[in-house]
């Protein structure tokens, strides 16, 4: 068994509506600074054993798939690094 | 017996049995880790904010060995009501289709709005007339109703909305639309027409005593009154 280290970032699909970073967006414009836009996104980091990168990468992809996103409002990528 | 579902942190369970007591119902407040009792006939997913909304509203509880249970009692036909929270466990866990998410505008609502019935062939809108025009609380942050196109497009043809959103003379309009919810959409249907979702409170506007809230709650409570006796 391998240690892994698998980061999931969760972010809203393209063309959802994200009142967080509107807001957030408005507050830096607030303060001064000129931006375009603004994306936000939720990271897990997540230490586990598996055999291989890929079977680690495959019960991650379920924990994303089972609840750490919505598959409604959600896409996921999954990164995988040895530890 | 219709069990109202309590997880860490639902605050709406004690209105929820108070109002389904006052229509004449046997309601009780069922711990989620002590499991459905045998004769659960009813289930109530109330209002709250269980697991403090950790990782999205409603995600923690849909993961509560108790949905096992309440999905085998839905099958059956068991009448499974979620309210606000309850909504969004309902739509986590799969009950029910699309999801609820952050307001449009980032911000607690909390308002009377009105709702107008899409579909008035079910348990919980009978009551009403088709079109009618009914009014109710709302207390969420994260009701924003949003769908793929092509699932909301099966909701449309399968007719699955129960209520939307609309001024008081029953316009569906953006401006009677309280957290931007795609197609004003405040309360969907499961599979089955017994499984019924929605932000608004029923239990809040059924009491008489509280005349302010109106009593247009009730006639969505009463659709607990088709339940069938449940055959183990």
């Amino acid at each position: 068994m391998t240690a892994y280290t698998a980061t999931v970032t969760v972010r809203l699909k393209h063309g959802v509506l994200d009142p967080e970073a509107k807001t957030t967006q408005r507050a830096l414009d607030r303060l001064g600074f000129e931006l375009s836009a603004l994306r936000s996104a939720d990271q897990y980091e997540i230490d586990l054993e598996a055999p291989s990168t890929g079977k680690a990468r495959e019960q991650v992809t379920e924990m994303a798939d089972r609840l750490l996103a919505n598959p409604t409002i959600h896409d996921y990528e999954v990164q995988i690094s040895e530890r | 017996m219709i069990a109202v579902v309590q997880f860490g942190g639902s605050n709406c369970d004690r209105d929820a049995v108070q109002a389904l007591e006052q229509l004449g119902y046997t309601a009780e407040r069922v711990w989620h880790e002590d499991g459905l009792p045998a004769d659960t006939d009813g289930i109530v997913l109330p209002g709250g904010f269980s697991y403090g909304d950790y990782l999205r509203a409603g995600a923690m509880a849909a993961q509560s060995p108790i949905m096992a249970d309440i999905r085998e009692h839905e099958r059956r036909g068991v009448p499974v009501l979620g309210v606000c929270n309850g909504a969004q466990i309902g739509s986590e866990s799969g009950l029910t289709p699309g999801a609820f998410t952050t307001n449009e505008r980032a911000r607690f609502q909390c308002e009377h709005v009105h709702l107008r019935v899409e579909n008035a062939e079910t348990p919980w809108t009978r009551r009403f007339e088709q079109g009618a025009v009914i009014s109710l609380p709302i207390a969420h942050g994260e009701g924003r109703f949003e769908i793929t196109e092509e699932r909301l497009a099966t909701l449309r043809a399968n007719d699955r909305v129960l209520f939307r959103y609309c001024d008081p003379n029953g316009n569906v309009t953006d401006g009677a639309n309280p957290n931007g919810s795609t197609d004003n959409i405040a309360g969907v249907l499961g599979d089955r027409d017994t499984t019924a979702v929605l932000m608004p409170h029923p239990e809040r506007a059924t009491l008489p005593s509280r005349r302010q809230a109106g009593t247009d709650g009730q006639g969505i409570l009463h659709g607990f009154s088709e339940r069938t006796t449940v055959i183990e």
